[in-house]
């Protein structure tokens, strides 16, 4: 029985070319690679916390070495889990993670330091992200631990599918309906606040409406294939077709008026557009969620103040630089930007701290003055890595939910990234969503874990050899010939 | 710490960013072809195949998705049976509702590919015609299972 994803491994020689040992030999899973791979993550998260340690003057100590190492214990548990439980899984999905992980982890903690030393100027104390954040990563690989171990195989999730969508809209919907002081930091009411910490529950709405999404389309798939008029040489789509993506737009537009705030909206908006589009092959779905989304710019940019705001601040940051709520942040962003320039002014010697809000919308602005563009440059390579992987493996998974969850997953990392990266480089008006893995944050940095796992999980499927062939499917050829009238070989429909 | 001493370390830790991305790179490249479905074609078999010259002195090497959900999907023949339907063990694994969960199986007697129904409900057709025996499989002629179109390719 041959298979369309047949050799896991790497080396597609040796068991492939030799039918004569087993059906395909031993397949490799590259559990090794991904364990160096997640060595070199940790070699270089500590190298860049002893660069910022020397250039910032603190005292270096052995402890520096412990903290990699630390984090290296940790990921190679991650890694002994996947070996365990998906040991087919992508390589190279956990030791970008681990990376962009490091990196941030570093980052925050380089920020705290500036900002420890500002405040103590101005008689202030200052406690620290950085612990919270590590806390939080230990947290999120938990979590990535009991997705991986939970969900034993992606397809049971269709099966919660519209469980998912519900509570997903409830999360997205809840912090817009509580009162201001349960969920509202710095203007954005995207959170539900538990006393000592609070959470962003549209981080993990995200995925849910994901997997809603594509369980959905995966039965109702040709709901949106049917033709209706052509217009210009397009098939456009029957208008009571439309049903489902005039109520996501309409659901987007509500996260907006009500949370103030467009980047959840627009991310959601762009998935949703991007998983009908995988779904149909047709383009038109494309068109017509842009244009939805364009008239909701116009009507959301008349209506709104803050709208104008933020497009004001986008056209041009100085001009507004001393307005409040103006474009001193971007402004600031893009000096921070313009001061590393190509080769950055290395990590601890910069001053990301004049930033407002470094460490977790800005993160990327930072990133980008002590590592300069190439820096900056490796960092996007690593996360269009990881989106290209998860995108590989909702290629290579043979059902079509995997592939819609795979591809819809990988796709809003890559989105995710555009949005935030886009606002701060000023390509696109600012919007308040955080870099995956990178920018401080705890709601984010769990979603995105799950998320992760999840993408783990598809990458097995698709990955894993599958079983030889049972002896019962060899047999019916003659145990079940029910084929009593035989027919010429060179029948009417075979021409030759 | 001494300038000198800062520039390298400033440029190193950026070639070191560079270096995890090209390792990277490097196990990308190493398994390309590895989860694609896609198979290095393997030399033992065309030598047996290529005496008898049947439909058109071609052999059929591919199994391709034409039409149906799955379209662009491609399998590499190796001689084992191909089972078609809605089964998680099948080759290619339908997600229609006018398959069965055993559709149709393509074998290989000689040097031709057969396709035969396995009692599917809504049958199993090559070009136009109902198979109701194990039938020769040409290549390019379409064989159509509930919604989903294949073809053999040289």
């Amino acid at each position: 029985m041959s298979r369309p994803v047949g050799l896991a491994g790497g080396k597609s020689d040796g068991s492939a070319t030799n039918p004569g040992i087993g059906p395909f030999g031993k397949p490799a899973t590259r559990r090794g690679t991904e364990a160096w791979m997640l060595g070199f993550a940790a070699v270089i998260m500590t190298a860049a916390l002893v660069l910022v340690e020397a250039n910032q003057e603190q005292e270096l100590t052995l402890a520096i070495v412990w903290y990699g190492l630390a984090y290296f214990g940790v990921f190679l548990i991650a890694h002994l889990a996947v070996r365990r439980w998906a040991p087919y899984a992508d390589p190279l999905i956990l030791p970008c993670v681990a990376v962009l992980n490091g990196i941030g982890l570093v980052m925050v903690y380089r920020i705290d330091l500036a900002l420890a030393a500002k405040a103590e100027q101005a008689g202030h104390t200052y406690t620290g992200d950085a612990p919270k954040q590590v806390m939080w990563t230990a947290i999120a690989l938990a979590l990535f631990l009991a997705v991986l171990i939970l969900i034993k195989d992606h397809r049971t999730l269709t099966r919660y599918g519209y469980t998912c969508g519900l509570i997903g809209l409830v999360a997205l919907a809840l912090p817009a309906v509580l009162p201001r002081s349960l969920s509202e930091v710095n203007g954005a009411k995207v959170w539900i606040k538990f006393g000592f910490f609070s959470i962003q529950p549209g981080e993990f709405a995200k995925i849910l409406l994901m997997i809603f999404f594509a369980a959905f389309l995966v039965s109702k798939r040709d709901l949106f294939m049917s033709a209706g008029k052509r217009v210009l040489g397009m098939e456009l789509p029957r208008a009571r077709d439309m049903g489902p993506i005039v109520i996501a737009a309409g659901v987007c537009l509500a996260i907006f008026v009500l949370q103030k705030d467009l980047g959840p909206a627009l991310l959601f908006f762009g998935v949703v557009l991007v998983l009908l589009y995988v779904a149909t092959e047709r383009f038109i779905w494309v068109l017509v969620g842009l244009t939805m989304f364009g008239v909701g710019c116009v009507v959301a940019y008349s209506l709104f103040a803050h709208v104008q705001q933020r497009v004001a601040n986008w056209i041009d940051p100085l001009a507004t630089y001393d307005d409040p709520g103006g474009g001193y942040q971007i402004a600031q962003g893009l000096f921070g930007l313009g001061t590393g320039g190509v080769f950055g002014t290395g990590l601890g010697s910069g001053r990301p701290e004049t930033v407002p809000s470094a460490n977790t919308d800005f993160i990327t602005a930072a990133v980008g003055e002590e590592l300069g563009f190439v820096g900056l440059a490796a960092v996007l390579m690593i996360y269009l890595l990881l989106s290209m992987r998860g995108m590989r493996g909702a290629l290579a998974v043979r059902d079509t939910f995997g592939k819609l969850l795979g591809g819809g997953l990988a796709f809003a990392i890559a989105l995710q990234v555009f949005i935030i990266v886009g606002g701060v480089t000023k390509l696109i008006p600012m919007t308040g969503i955080t870099t995956p893995f990178l920018s401080y944050g705890g709601s984010s940095l769990l979603a995105n874990y799950i998320l992760v796992a999840l993408l783990l999980r598809i990458s097995d499927a698709a990955r894993r050899p599958r079983k030889p062939t049972q002896p019962r499917q060899q047999q019916p050829a003659i145990a079940e010939q029910h084929t009593v009238m035989v027919q010429a070989p060179e029948s009417p429909g075979g021409k030759s | 710490m001494p300038e000198l001493v800062v520039q390298l370390t400033r440029a190193g830790f950026l070639a070191l960013l560079w270096l995890f991305v090209l390792a990277a790179l490097r196990v990308v490249r190493s398994d390309l072809y590895a989860a694609s479905g896609l198979r290095v074609e393997m030399p033992q078999r065309r030598d047996k195949k290529s005496k008898k010259p049947s439909g058109g002195g071609k052999t059929a090497r591919k199994l391709i998705v034409t039409h149906g959900a799955l379209a662009g999907t491609r399998i590499a023949l190796d001689g084992r049976p191909i089972l078609i339907g809605r089964a998680d063990d099948s080759t290619l694994v339908l997600d229609d509702d006018y398959a069965s969960t055993r559709h149709a199986r393509l074998s290989l007697r000689g040097n031709d590919w057969y396709v035969e129904d396995l009692g599917s409900t809504n049958g199993t057709y090559l070009d136009r015609a109902k198979v109701t025996a194990p039938l020769r499989v040409p290549l390019g002629v379409p064989i159509r299972i509930g919604k989903t179109v294949i073809e053999l390719r040289p």
